[in-house]
């Protein structure tokens, strides 16, 4: 037995004995997620204890180092774990835009001081972080952002306007870009910077969609003091930061349609539909995009594996995750769009107990904010047009 | 296992594609095709094939090739599809030399695999029958006739079946169309009383030919597996055959696609480079995403088929579902984006449209391949 069987059967032994039975259920409401953070409560007994549990193991974050309350897995032990989580339907114990952008960042580019600060409250679920990137005018245009930030002995002072600030109403920090220097070329006068979202002079307003929820939020600055020392990387070269923390909010946000451990479209089809004698879904048409659908489903969960694969073997290429979250958020939306459709006339119903309050029409209208979220499905064309394929004047 | 090719497997891929390149571009091809060559592929790059291991690559040791799994022979069959090289590679090297190995017993193998392995016998894989791949609907009958079988029908699309040494064919021995019980497998020697091969020129200028089968006599020893019992071994071979045809088919792909992003570089309009055009742009994005996207799920079936060929189905069925529907994009696009040069028998493009056309219908299109995957699903 290789040293990873070995950890594999140990793993698999531990979430036996440590995951709850509730905690192996899909995911279905906003409830059934915990996010951590200092006003946070838990749903549920179960998923108190299953948050413990994994904090107390490392496995919050399994591949950050054990200093900062990670669990120090190399790749393939990560892997494996993900593999056996998957194989029970285990929920993450914690789910965190620390964990998903802010982590990343701060491990490449932030000072000993920086990490010790604030990782291991990330891991530990204590602190819930929000994403201060766009702007009411500066969308794909990113770099054009205008909030400015001055100088002011140590500190700089922070005044602008974010919008699409996910859960800012509810986060507890925000990493934020602002301009440092108005002079230089757009790109060249960007800092990346965290402050607390308690400091004098913050404040936020949530977004009605049309999903009839709101996920998202306007926030407001108005001379936020912010310690000069809270600048993560170089002053005027955030757009380095931002940009690598765009690449792991791609290749998280491609992650999102993979329900591939859930029921599948087909049976969830049937359910509603019913099956003709021979046991086929009773909508040819429906049958046939349900099909197509589950052949590109499985071929992009093939190519999530291979990314993480080819990037340990040093042959990723860094723009890749713009290629996936293209391909993950416009599947996605196919996936919303046959659910719908297999939902029929049940699915159209907006408050009801028997649809949940709407659980199926909401998530539908939701996913369309996939393929703009972090860069819309244009922008990461563009990108793999001139980063991987060399076009001319991409 | 991750999903990436090991230092062996990346070594051999350049070998095969240093060889292929050199020795059958695309004008190899044309050639064949252009002198109305008796045999479509050649002899001699065969024999070269045999010097280099190719040939023996799922032979086992024992019977003189060197034991490789599917991941190799995908390999190769991609630097196949990247030239176009015809060559009996599929149908003795896959898919005959899977049925010998699999299927036959210890006679039928040290008999036919060495033969296999050192380049000195070809073999042709005999399944289809109807307009499309729809192995369970196999009737040509196998009836019993003393201590052996008398088979009549007809097979069609049989790959270098015109110039093979030996056919293994499926026959149906016992119950009706659409059964999975009562297919079993022979060996028929070609030159049999009965046998009748006509080689069908195809869309693609590759190999191809329909058999009639009038009364021939196979005796118990031509039987491979077990009788009426054949359809685990054939779905096995088969998914083999359909795990190298998808990885032909990435290798096409991604050569058109070069290609053609070549051009975008160098075509000139309204005085720019049509690359510039973010129309091109974005679909050549979207081209490239797929390729990747399906060069992943074809890799993932071959390394299953490897590891646990029984449960590889529906790994399989992915990557063959979307290896045609990835290399039908390509070449349609690879077409377009050439604009009218794309349309002329003198430039290359077109022969990689014709070729896709035909691995699509080769052991089960995207439409049977996303069916097999409703079917394994439940709906």
């Amino acid at each position: 037995m290789t040293d990873l069987d070995q950890f594999r059967s140990e793993t698999r032994a531990w979430l036996e004995a440590n995951c709850p039975p509730e905690m192996r259920k899909p995911v279905v409401n906003d409830d059934d997620v915990f996010w951590g953070g200092r006003n946070t409560r838990f749903a549920s007994e179960a998923q108190k204890v299953w948050f413990e549990r994994m904090r107390d193991k490392g496995w919050t974050v399994p591949d950050w180092p054990t200093q900062y309350g990670g669990g120090g897995l190399d790749p393939a032990q990560a892997k494996v774990l993900r593999e056996e989580m998957a194989a029970i339907s285990a929920r993450p114990p914690l789910s965190s835009f620390g964990i998903w952008m802010l982590g990343p960042a701060l491990l490449k580019y932030g000072t000993e001081a920086q990490k010790a600060e604030h990782l291991p409250k990330i891991t530990a679920g204590l602190i819930r972080w929000c994403q201060g990137y766009s702007e009411p005018n500066a969308g794909s245009d990113l770099a054009s952002l205008q909030t400015r930030a001055e100088s002011d002995g140590d500190d700089f002072i922070i005044t602008g306007q974010k919008i699409w600030t996910s859960y800012a109403n509810y986060a507890d920090w925000i990493f934020c870009l602002v301009r440092t220097d108005a002079a230089a070329k757009k790109h060249d006068g960007i800092s990346f910077i965290l402050f607390d979202m308690t400091s004098k002079g913050v404040s936020t307003k949530p977004i009605l969609l049309i999903s009839g929820k709101s996920p998202f939020c306007e926030t407001f600055f108005d001379g936020v003091r912010v310690p000069k020392s809270h600048v993560v990387g170089t002053v005027n070269r955030g757009w380095d930061v931002a940009k690598y923390l765009l690449q792991h909010e791609r290749a998280m946000i491609s992650g999102l349609g993979d329900r591939s451990a859930g029921r599948p479209l087909g049976q969830i089809a049937a359910d509603s539909i019913g099956a003709d004698d021979q046991g086929r879904l009773d909508d040819a048409m429906l049958r046939s995009q349900i099909a197509a659908f589950e052949v590109d489903e499985a071929a992009l969960a093939s190519a999530a594996e291979r990314a993480v694969d080819l990037a340990k073997a040093g042959q990723g290429h860094p723009a890749f995750s713009s290629a996936m979250k293209y391909y993950g958020t416009e599947l996605n939306k196919r996936r919303h769009e046959i659910l719908m459709s297999a939902g029929g006339i049940d699915a159209l119903e907006w408050e009801s107990d028997r649809s949940r309050g709407g659980l199926r029409p909401r998530a539908w209208l939701r996913t369309k904010a996939n393929s703009i979220e972090g860069g819309t499905s244009e922008v990461m064309l563009g990108i793999v047009a001139k980063r991987i394929l060399d076009l001319p004047g991409a | 296992m991750p999903l990436v090719l090991t230092e062996e497997q990346s070594m051999l891929r350049d070998s095969a594609r240093g060889f292929i390149t050199d020795k059958a571009p695309v004008s190899h091809l044309r050639q064949l095709r252009d002198s109305g060559d008796a045999d479509g592929f050649s002899r001699e790059l065969w024999k070269a094939f045999a010097d280099m291991g190719f040939t023996g690559l799922l032979v086992p040791e024992q019977f003189g090739g060197s034991g490789l799994g599917c991941v190799e022979a995908g390999v190769v069959m991609e630097e196949i599809g990247r030239t176009l090289m015809p060559s009996p590679f599929l149908s003795t090297a896959v898919l005959a030399a899977s049925a010998l190995s699999r299927g036959g017993n210890e006679a039928q193998k040290s008999a036919h695999l060495p033969r296999i392995a050192d380049g000195s016998m070809l073999a042709a894989f005999a399944i289809d029958e109807g307009t499309k791949h729809r192995p369970l609907h196999t009737s040509l009958q196998a009836t019993r006739a003393g201590n052996g079988f008398k088979l009549n029908g007809a097979k069609a699309l049989v790959t270098d079946g015109h110039v093979a040494d030996l056919l293994v064919v499926v026959a149906r021995s016992a119950g009706s169309a659409g059964d999975r019980k009562g297919l079993t497998l022979f060996l028929v020697d070609p030159k049999a009383k009965g046998v009748a091969i006509e080689r069908t020129v195809m869309v693609d200028a590759h190999n191809a030919a329909r058999i009639a089968f009038d009364n021939v006599e196979v005796t118990a020893d031509g039987v491979l597996g077990e009788v009426d019992d054949g359809a685990g071994l054939l779905d096995n071979i088969l998914n083999i055959g359909r795990g190298a045809v998808a990885s032909e088919m990435v290798g096409l792909s991604e050569e058109v696609f070069g290609r053609t992003v070549s051009y975008l570089k160098e075509r000139k309009q309204f005085g720019k480079l049509i690359g510039e055009f973010q129309a091109l742009q974005h679909r050549a994005a979207q081209l490239y995403i797929d390729i990747e996207i399906t060069r992943a799920a074809v890799l993932k079936a071959l390394q299953a088929l490897d590891a646990d060929i029984d449960n590889a189905g529906t790994a399989v069925a992915v990557a063959k579902a979307r290896a045609g529907t990835t290399a039908t994009l390509a070449v349609q696009e690879g077409v377009q984006m050439h604009g009218g040069m794309g349309m002329t028998d003198q430039f290359d493009i077109g022969f990689f449209m014709k070729r896709a056309r035909v691995c699509q219908e080769l052991l089960g299109d995207s439409n049977f391949h996303a069916g097999q995957l409703a079917r394994a699903k439940g709906y």
